[in-house]
């Protein structure tokens, strides 16, 4: 019999005030196993998950007010199987990443406590401001303490706090430089950078581990609204209802019912849609010279807000994102579909979105046929059939591709000067005649060629290099004539929806569904069916499941 | 006399940002009279850069014929004629693939700068120079990506990868900005505000332990990183606070011109970004702020292009046909050039640091490496390896090595050796050697 002793639960437990120094100190892991495989099965699983750019900007200007911009440039992180979100669990620090948190962290810090921000900020004034004051020092840091650590902290944390503002503020002779020096080292600190999750036994199913009510809180918080939990979140974690069934449901509404669902969502599908990599999209200024920065930001934009209202204002079918005619266009991107946006806005205004619907006819329809999506999948000076179809198998159906072989003769591919081929397609079948590139091209390249009208920078055409664009073709034995009948003939195929419901799954646990829990994977997507592919009622179907808050214990 | 002097204990209580002068004639006082050595005798620091750019050259097109010296380059390699005698080549290299996949474009810049290419990433070889000629620097080591990306072929572990500096006017800020200390300052006053912080961070440090018994085993090694990484940035507050040694060669770079790669990939513009890289990577190493960099000038399966163009240079190296005359594919070689020429121009701007009776170039070495032998068929064959500069005269320059099936560690760990890193071999698997080029070791 395997007997593991865990000091370091009940240690941590008690320093976050969640369970009595009476917790158990010697656990039975044998019996855990035979009760618990799924959990048995992941026993190393990270639980640590480094904060993106995005929620660290929404995180201090939640705690700040929205006027702390961040200076500086993050360290990236790497999409793990097909998520940054996956990534930031995975993840360590550079040097260089800790001395950009560090530098960013100061300049927030210096901004939270200057003359304009300090009064509303710092809930108390010193007794000399030239001076060490803990008292003060201490109200302000648990308030905001409490809000970057995602949990009270704990009595030595705090101590550690005080003494740092102390000691800065008689070493400089500055009470808020004192407390700005300990602010910005909290900031540092993997308690925030980190969102770390505790793990304690599952009071409900014993011999299981599931995340202590303070790290539900984050999951919760930040799977909805993608930032840290709110006071009334915080509360529910320390009142202990969070930890029962109704006051887990009530949190869940009121997460979903508020208007920052529309923050999460968008994390969500940026994530997801690998719009990040938009940011370094350029095409080239000769060929496409309406594709300028200031239109791939605007590009962006309409798909979010496309999505958002068409799954929150509309609460529409998450298969209606790949055929909908509606969407949000500005002057800017009518330039690209070549379409008249007026804008209303008096002189001197920025230039407002517009609501937008592509008529009867038009061969637009769907987030496939977005400038975004067919812009980001593609070459700075031409098109890719093979990329976008790629992307298509990978990103909206969650199904790999394998990479080339190496040692291939490219040669005719993509010849654009050669006479005997002259557009993609034809260039492509002389390619696949090659026996080892057919296999895969088969998988990718007729859904890609099935948006070949749409060029590099999104902008329509029927033709290339004067020989007409063929757009047929079929997908998984299913044929479509052009980009609307492919967005339909997608938006049918199951691997479309179980696709949302794996990628949505993994983003909230920020790691993959261990295969033990595939079981409850199926009936999340069964649920997803039943509720016609709403993807909020989906959202709040997975976080009211135990799995998503059920987890291995710390090794 | 110790060469980078230690005044904690002089600072030592004075954290009312007391102004602590020197009062000694610096030049005369710390630099021998030719200005090449400390007056310790101590030679001026070596420093190392790793320089990369995917998609190499054509196999036969490159190398020079006659070995050892006195030799002329491949066609497409005579951008670098200018420099041939401080420049040290080796054909016939390769990485051994052992039972690993082929990754197209990732085999050749791991075998070449990380000693292997089993996965995950292993520490790279500018982090493990770092760690032996880094450590008591103001920057361990400098990485910056040329190509507009925060992309690098610098790694610590497998799960750090360092990011690099995308814009040369940021890194300008950082290196020159208000926290330089001029080496050759008259005075020096220790910032009060780094000693607060380096007090601050070293509370932090203290939690380390505690921390790493509440997580399992991944995060473990996680925040080990992290913890690591805060020991670097609590080192660079230590630095901060002492009188640097005086450097006879640094200058300060002013006015320095603003410039932002934009995104697409146009050569011009990472030549442009090479260049003002070179310049600030030059100068702060003439000025003693680091003695490591890496750069990325393109990537490795590259996207480079130019203006007006629909194809790029990776899509060139598959598609373009070879040229029946030439004997090689014309556009590639167009690239591979511009990429020759950005290097030998990295390289010239370090030979232009005056130090003494030589240059910076001389006390350093360029290593630039690629990632295939042959990119039209990604092979990891006959992989071209070159280095610029002498490492204070530890390396033989102007000598070509041919050494034809032969692990491209060997290069690796000869350059290492050169920099005074104590290893004794390098590599795992069929890449591992003890075996250095000594034809180039002086």
């Amino acid at each position: 019999m395997t007997r593991f002793t865990l000091p370091r639960i009940a240690t941590f437990l008690v320093a976050a005030g969640v369970v009595a120094a009476a917790t158990p100190a010697v656990i039975d892991f044998a019996s855990v196993k035979a009760a618990a495989p799924a959990a048995a099965e992941a026993t190393d699983q990270a639980l640590m998950r480094r904060l993106t750019p995005q929620q660290y900007q929404r995180i201090v200007s939640d705690v700040f007010g929205v006027d702390m911009e961040i200076q500086g440039r993050f360290e990236p992180v790497p999409r793990v199987s097909g998520l940054l979100e996956v990534g930031t669990g995975k993840v360590g620090l550079t040097a260089s990443g800790f001395q950009q948190y560090y530098t960013i962290a100061q300049g927030i810090a210096a901004k939270a406590l200057d003359e304009q921000h300090r009064d509303f900020l710092v809930p108390c004034k010193p007794a000399n401001a030239q001076a060490a004051d803990a008292a003060c020092a201490q109200q302000f840091l648990t308030k905001v303490g409490e809000l970057l650590y995602r949990r009270p902290l704990a009595a030595d944390e705090m101590k550690t706090q005080v003494d740092l503002a102390s000691k800065g503020a008689n070493d400089l002779k500055n009470f808020y430089t004192g407390l700005a020096l300990s602010l910005e080292s909290m900031m540092v600190q993997p308690q925030f950078i980190y969102r770390q999750e505790t793990v304690v036994p599952s009071k409900s199913k014993p011999g299981q581990f599931e995340l202590d009510a303070y790290s539900k809180a984050t999951r919760l918080s930040f799977f909805f609204w993608d930032t840290s939990p709110d006071r009334i979140l915080m509360d529910a974690a320390k009142d202990g209802s969070l930890d029962t069934p109704a006051g887990m449901k009530k949190q869940i509404e009121r997460l979903a019912a508020s208007p920052r669902l529309e923050d999460g969502m968008r994390s969500f599908f940026v994530d997801m849609l690998q719009f990040d990599q938009l940011d370094l999209v350029g095409k080239d200024a000769t060929l496409y010279p309406n594709f300028t920065r200031n239109a791939v930001d605007d590009a962006r934009e309409q798909t979010l807000r496309t999505i958002t209202d068409h799954l929150i204002n509309q609460n529409g079918d998450y298969r209606g994102l790949f055929t909908t005619r509606k969407t949000f266009l500005t002057p800017m991107l009518g330039s690209l579909y070549r379409v008249s946006v007026r804008s209303d806005v008096p002189n001197g205004y920025p230039q407002e979105w517009t609501a937008y619907q592509y008529p009867e006819g038009d061969p637009r329809a769907g987030i496939l046929t977005h400038v975004s999506f067919v812009s980001l999948h593609s070459h700075p000076g031409r098109t890719s059939p093979t990329i976008r179809g790629k992307a298509m198998r990978e990103v909206m159906l969650c199904q790999k591709v394998p990479d080339p072989p190496g040692n291939v003769n490219f040669t005719v591919v993509q010849d654009t000067t050669n006479p005997l081929y002259k557009t993609a397609r034809e260039r492509l079948n002389a390619h696949a005649t090659e026996a080892m590139c057919t296999g895969c091209h088969k998988i990718t390249d007729p859904i890609g060629l099935a948006l070949e009208n749409f060029d590099s920078d999104g902008a329509y055409r029927t033709s290339e290099n004067g020989a007409p664009i063929d757009t047929n073709g079929t997908i998984d034995g299913k044929p479509f004539n052009n980009a609307l009948t492919l967005g339909q003939v997608v938006s049918q195929l199951p691997a479309a929806t179980s696709c949302l419901v794996n990628r949505l799954s993994a983003y909230g646990l920020g790691r993959d569904v261990p295969r033990s829990q595939g079981d409850w994977l199926k009936t999340i997507q069964a649920s997803f069916a039943t509720n016609g592919y709403r993807v909020t009622d989906l959202m709040k179907t997975l976080a009211a499941s135990p799995e998503f808050y059920q987890s291995a214990a710390p090794k | 006399m110790s060469r980078i002097l230690n005044r904690r204990t002089v600072l030592r209580g004075m954290l009312g940002g007391t102004a602590i002068t020197v009062g000694l004639p610096l030049l005369d006082c710390f630099l021998d009279s030719n200005g090449e050595a400390l007056a310790d005798g101590a030679p001026l620091p070596k420093t190392f850069v790793s320089w990369f750019q995917g998609l190499g050259y054509a196999p036969t097109y490159w190398e020079p014929k006659k070995i050892g010296t006195g030799y002329d380059f491949g066609v497409q390699m005579k951008a670098f004629t200018p420099m041939r005698d401080k420049i040290n080549i080796a054909s016939g290299l390769k990485v051994f693939l052992d039972a690993h996949p082929a990754g197209a474009h990732s085999a050749g810049p791991q075998g070449c700068l990380q000693g292997g290419v089993s996965t995950p990433n292993l520490p790279s070889i500018d982090q493990i120079v770092a760690d032996a000629i880094g450590t008591r620097t103001r920057y361990r080591s400098i990485e910056v990506s040329c190509d507009g990306s925060q992309d690098s072929f610098s790694s610590r572990s497998a799960t750090a990868k360092n990011p690099g500096q995308p814009s040369p006017t940021a890194l300008y800020a950082d290196i020159f900005g208000a926290s330089f200390q001029d080496p050759n300052a008259a005075t020096f006053t220790p910032d009060p505000l780094a000693m607060a912080r380096k007090s601050v961070l070293s509370a932090v440090a203290d939690k380390r332990e505690k921390l790493l018994t509440l997580v399992g085993a991944q995060d473990r090694a996680r925040l080990d990183e992290y913890y690591t990484s805060l020991r670097a940035m609590e080192n660079k507050l230590q630095i901060q606070l002492e009188k640097p040694a005086p450097m006879e060669a640094c200058t300060v770079v002013k006015n320095f011109k603003k410039f932002e790669v934009q995104p697409g990939m146009l050569i011009d513009e990472a030549r442009e970004a090479n260049r003002l890289f070179a310049q600030l990577l030059a100068h702060a190493m003439s000025c003693g702020q680091t003695n490591v960099a890496s750069v990325n000038f393109g990537g490795s399966s590259s996207n480079l292009r130019q203006a007006g163009s629909q194809q790029t240079f990776h899509m060139y190296t598959h598609e373009e046909m070879v040229d029946p005359v030439l004997g090689y594919q014309k556009q590639v070689a167009w690239f591979s050039n511009q990429v020759a020429e950005s290097v030998l121009e990295f390289a010239q701007i370090f030979d232009s640091i005056k130090e003494g009776k030589g240059s910076l170039l001389d006390r350093s070495v360029i290593m630039y490496s690629t990632d295939s032998g042959y990119a039209r068929s990604h092979s990891v064959e006959n992989m071209p390896m070159v280095t610029f500069g002498s490492a204070g005269g530890a390396l033989k320059t102007g000598v070509h090595v041919s050494a034809p099936g032969d692990g491209v560690t060997r290069f690796g760990l000869t350059v290492m050796q050169a920099l005074g890193v104590p290893i004794g071999s390098w590599g795992v698997e069929s890449n591992s050697t003890n075996k250095t080029i000594t034809e180039f070791l002086a």
